[in-house]
């Protein structure tokens, strides 16, 4: 999965899609997740740095991720 | 009084900047941004409460004009008796209605010395909303399929073939969505009554709706292209604010519409984007829209460009602009005098 190249996103959570005019606010850990996918690092090593990081099991972790994702396609946010 | 400290003198129609615009005062607030020093804006009114008129910052001097369809002899006498004293090098008209009389009278207009830059009376009619769908068909650009009736029982085959919804089009403005037979007769002969026929029935598109601010140069070129998103849509359908975007199907098919067309001059591609990524064309306006000074905000100033190529300056087409540049229109009380309303009533200037 890749965000969409032009996708901007800032630390505060605001992200902005160019190719549609649509805006978006993340929570602070969806808004570091989203730049350091912006930064070319893979999943897998966020999702290393998310466990480390905060209090959360890997299956939850998991399903938040999926969930996480859907959302970001539905926004039209994710390279098809 | 030298050549060089002659201001450039513009004149502007479509000084009603009420709550569904005309581009007049937008255009002008791009060209005072264009040509910072030295520029004369001679405001063309037909009504004495279009706001600009009294916008003195705005617009120097205003004189009403006959309303279009008083015909091309009362529109060049009039404008001769206003060049007389303002000695016009370019008018700019920027109202559907006007845009007729405007074309036929460019090469008269060229022998007063007053320049125009609009689009050829086969341009003109050819994006006319009776003609879109063979307009379409003709230079292979999206447009909704539509029917062009004049008889209230033809409204049975056009559902047959578009199926419901459906939109119904009055010849000059207004469409009303109908979801039956009943609704789409209601509005046929509400919409016949009020502009006359014939009356087009048209496919219904759902999506985002974007708009298009184009700049044809007259030998296929786009000069500019700057495609905007509605973000907030008031009930008439205008938009009260919008981003523009980046996206370079909008822009290709910008310079697509311009190449095949020849088209010059200024004009607005109303797009429908449908979810799966398709642009419709649903309408192309034939001049500048009400919101092109974020044309100008985002680095591409259209009205500036235009009148540069109408005085036959060679501008090179533009191909950055920023993205993400937002306008949100607003309302304001101006507050002026009884006696400036007598003057532009009772002498047709200010």
């Amino acid at each position: 999965m890749n965000l969409r190249k032009n996708v901007a996103t800032s630390e505060s959570g605001f992200i902005f899609n160019p190719s549609t005019g649509d805006s978006f606010s993340a929570n602070p850990i969806a808004a570091e997740i989203l730049i350091q996918l912006k930064q070319g690092v893979s999943p897998s090593e966020i999702k290393k740095t998310v466990l480390n990081k905060y209090e959360v099991d890997s299956s939850q972790l998991e399903r938040d991720w999926d969930d996480f994702l859907l959302q970001l396609r539905d926004a039209n946010l994710l390279d098809t | 009084m030298s050549d060089e400290l002659k201001p450039l003198v513009v004149a502007v129609t479509g000084l009603n900047a009420i709550d569904s615009p005309g581009p007049g005062v937008a255009v002008i607030r791009a060209l005072r941004d264009g040509f910072p020093q030295n520029i004369r804006i001679i405001g063309l009114s037909y009504e004495t409460l279009e706001p600009g008129i009294y916008l003195h910052d705005v617009v120097d001097k205003t004189y009403q004009i006959p309303y279009p369809a008083a015909g091309v002899e009362a529109l060049i006498s009039r404008l001769k008796y206003i060049h007389e004293k303002e000695n016009i090098a370019v008018i700019i008209p920027n109202f559907d209605a006007e845009l007729y009389n405007f074309i036929k009278l460019a090469p008269s207009l060229r022998t007063l010395g007053i320049e125009t830059y609009l689009p050829t009376l086969e341009q003109f009619d050819a994006r006319d909303k009776i003609n879109l769908y063979n307009f379409g068909k003709k230079y292979d650009l999206l447009v909704p399929k539509d029917k062009v009736i004049y008889q209230v029982n033809e409204l049975h085959a056009c559902a047959e073939e578009l199926g419901y919804p459906l939109v119904v089009k009055g010849k000059f403005y207004d469409a009303i969505i109908a979801y039956t037979l009943e609704q789409a007769q209601k509005a046929f002969y509400k919409l016949s009554a009020k502009w006359g026929f014939p009356i087009i029935v048209q496919q219904f598109i759902t999506g985002t709706e974007i708009n298009i601010a184009v700049l044809g140069d007259g030998k296929g070129n786009a000069v500019s292209v700057v495609p905007m998103r509605k973000l907030y849509i008031t009930d008439k359908g205008k938009a009260w604010a919008g981003i523009t975007l980046e996206d370079d199907t909008l822009i290709e098919l910008a310079r697509t519409f311009v190449k095949s067309t020849n088209w010059k001059g200024g004009c607005e591609l109303e797009i429908m984007r449908t979810a799966d990524g398709k642009p419709f064309i649903m309408e192309v306006n034939p001049r500048f829209p009400a919101w092109i000074y974020l044309t100008a905000a985002a680095g591409q100033n259209q009205p500036a460009a235009l009148v540069k190529m109408a005085l036959g300056e060679n501008i090179e087409p533009y191909s950055e602009y920023e993205v993400g540049k937002i306008f949100i229109r607003y309302s304001w009380d101006h507050i002026t005098d009884v006696s400036e309303f007598q003057k532009i009533s009772a002498f047709g200037e200010l």
